[in-house]
């Protein structure tokens, strides 16, 4: 698990700029958590925003109250103490229903067809081929069949990156569209690189589109139970287990969101990165087993 | 109910001095693009500093006030106009109950602030009345004013009186040409020499993609990057990195073609290598930049952002002294 040292930039006179690694893995993302988790305990005045993201991080502060070479050398001695501690994480485990091949996103996706490496598939046949599965159904499984931990949250307000938790060789991996789309619905279940993501508005977006979730992610009117706390729902560290679902259980579930009675399952669980490692999954079916268990 | 939107303008919305602490959420900054104009026209009708304006975009609303108010523009040169009398910027007048406030067509500038004694009184929300657009929450229902909207005022406060002006050497100077300083970084080692050099020799025009978001620059000589074989989850193309957070002025530059510089209501991350980030004292007067001005970007060093820094809160205190009585 060596990463080598983190680069370190500043971004004008108000950020910190930290790229852990240059390639996305889980150790970057575990880092990045452990290290923003520290400089938030340590409440550093001066400091406004903590922003984890994949495999780097960001903060912004005021340089009136801490000086940039100091928050600098502060960064930089927080990674040189880190040791394995926190490559465990208490966390929550989300099962994320998804219709994949909606009728909603393949109207979108053919609109902007000319937009696409291969305007004469479906993104779901793009990517099952790209990724050598034999049909849609299969990479749908592979999709659906194994957790992903939100590695960043953003972009827009509350979109979590998906990072795949599998061995990197069977890691979905599927280019962005040639050129941006200007529409994408809201809640579509997206991909580009090796992530996924959940549009959590309506709007620009490059990624592949495989589905759409009823769920709401963020919502300011806070309708339903799990966003009452607050607007938006995912927080980095988050494991999200997608399941698939047909029309009819799309059509009631967004019945339940409208009457504001839709909830999700969602569990509390210690996650280890160590013991993961030595077997994703073996340990993929405990997480499952917390998920649904009792 | 004290403001009737008779007509809304081109993008107006209300807007104070932002919203911190949810960006690692993807909810960014937001507030008035130009806080020292936002600022200005606030402390003229003598309203807290943090009080809600109206953000007006190139093309001014049209507004029926329903209630004796007193009212200040700064910024853009915008100039206002009760039932189609002129009426000065930078200085604090009356309207009264049954007025039209109007304005003229735009002369300089991008960007005007117009504050009205109490502020702009739409509810709090995670501690600003900004509107964020593209999350649909924030300042008046969460979007642009739209004609027939109702806007409530707050209570004047203590300090507001009409004829308060600003002397014309603390006004937002508005050029069409401008330098903007820049902190080479983040991501600027993955661009060629020659690029890296280039970048700060073009003239640069705004293009007309430039609105809260970012601003985006065009006519510059296309940026390439450093051969290198792409990292794991980076995705295919030499300017994709994997993906990070933006820093707020961070110049990011899709498939090395067009520079973005993004500003309050920037999306929070994405894939795209940033190159350097203007300077938080040069962040104002981008907000006032129109279309097809032009601009040069100009490398600084962390000293010289910094020095920049204080001259622009040395001046934002001499703001302060002026409007203060």
């Amino acid at each position: 698990m060596s990463l080598g040292p983190a680069r370190y930039s500043f971004g004008g006179d108000e950020h910190v700029f930290v790229e852990l690694s240059e390639e996305m893995s889980l150790e970057a993302f575990f880092k990045g958590m452990a290290i923003t988790n520290a400089v938030k305990r340590l409440a550093i005045p001066g400091v406004t925003e903590i922003c984890p993201a994949n495999a780097s991080y960001q903060i912004r502060f005021r340089p009136e109250v801490v000086k940039p070479d100091d928050l600098m050398k502060l960064l930089q001695s927080i990674e040189a103490v880190m040791g394995d501690a926190e490559l465990e994480l208490e966390t929550r485990i989300i099962e994320i229903p998804v219709f994949y091949g909606d009728p909603w996103t393949r109207e979108t996706l053919m609109r902007f067809r000319e937009r696409h490496q291969d305007p004469k598939s479906t993104d779901l046949e793009y990517a099952a081929r790209i990724n050598h599965y034999k049909s849609v159904d299969d990479f749908v499984k592979a999709h659906s069949g194994s957790p992903w931990f939100v590695s960043m949250v953003g972009f827009v307000a509350g979109l979590p990156f998906l990072f795949q938790m599998v061995e990197r060789e069977r890691q979905i991996e599927a280019p962005k569209y040639l050129r941006p789309r200007t529409d994408t619905p809201k809640l579509t279940i997206g991909h580009g690189g090796c992530f996924s993501c959940i549009y959590s508005v309506r709007g620009a977006g490059g990624y592949q589109m495989f589905g759409i979730t009823p769920a709401p992610i963020f919502d300011p009117e806070q309708k339903v139970p799990y966003l009452k706390d607050f607007m938006v729902f995912f927080r980095p560290g988050d494991i999200v287990k997608f399941k698939p679902i047909d029309r009819a259980a799309y059509d009631r579930a967004v019945a339940e969101v409208e009457r504001g009675t839709f909830d999700l399952r969602i569990r509390p669980v210690r996650f280890s990165l160590k013991r993961f490692l030595v077997n994703p999954t073996a340990y993929n079916h405990g997480l499952e087993e917390v998920l649904y268990g009792n | 109910m004290a403001i009737e939107v008779l007509k809304p303008g081109l993008a107006t919305t209300v807007q104070d001095a932002g919203r911190e602490g949810y960006y690692h959420l993807g909810i960014p900054l937001s507030g008035a693009l130009d806080q020292y104009s936002f600022l200005a026209a606030n402390l003229l009708v003598g309203n807290d500093e943090n009080a809600a304006a109206l953000e007006c975009t190139l093309l001014g609303p049209e507004l029926a006030f329903r209630r004796d108010a007193i009212v200040a523009v700064a910024g853009a040169d915008l100039q206002p106009k009760v039932n189609g009398e002129p009426r000065p910027g930078y200085e604090a007048f009356p309207v009264k109950s049954g007025d039209v406030l109007s304005f003229a067509f735009l002369k300089a500038g991008a960007r005007a602030y117009l504050a009205v004694a109490g502020g702009i009184d739409v509810p709090m929300v995670l501690g600003s009345r900004s509107t964020y657009g593209l999350g649909a929450f924030g300042g008046f229902r969460g979007r642009a004013l739209q004609g027939g909207d109702l806007l409530p005022i707050g209570k004047p406060g203590a300090m507001a009186r009409a004829g308060r002006k600003l002397a014309a050497e603390l006004r937002q100077p508005l050029p069409r040409e401008l330098d903007l300083r820049v902190v080479p970084g983040l991501y600027y080692h993955r661009l060629t020499e020659q690029s890296a050099h280039d970048f700060f020799e073009d003239v640069w025009s705004v293009a007309p993609e430039a609105d809260r978001i970012g601003y985006r620059y065009r006519h510059g000589r296309p940026l390439r990057w450093k051969d290198r074989k792409q990292p794991f989850g980076a995705g295919s193309d030499p300017s994709n990195i994997v993906d990070a957070g933006y820093p707020f002025g961070s110049i990011q530059v899709p498939g090395g073609l067009e520079p973005i510089v993004l500003h309050r209501d920037a999306v929070s991350g994405g894939g795209y290598a940033m190159i350097g980030t203007v300077i938080s004292a040069d962040m104002d007067a981008i907000a006032q930049m129109q279309p097809n001005n032009k601009a040069r970007f100009v490398a600084v060093d962390m000293e010289q952002a910094l020095a920049a820094r204080r001259d622009y809160r040395a001046r934002t205190d001499r703001l302060r002294a002026a409007l203060s009585s």
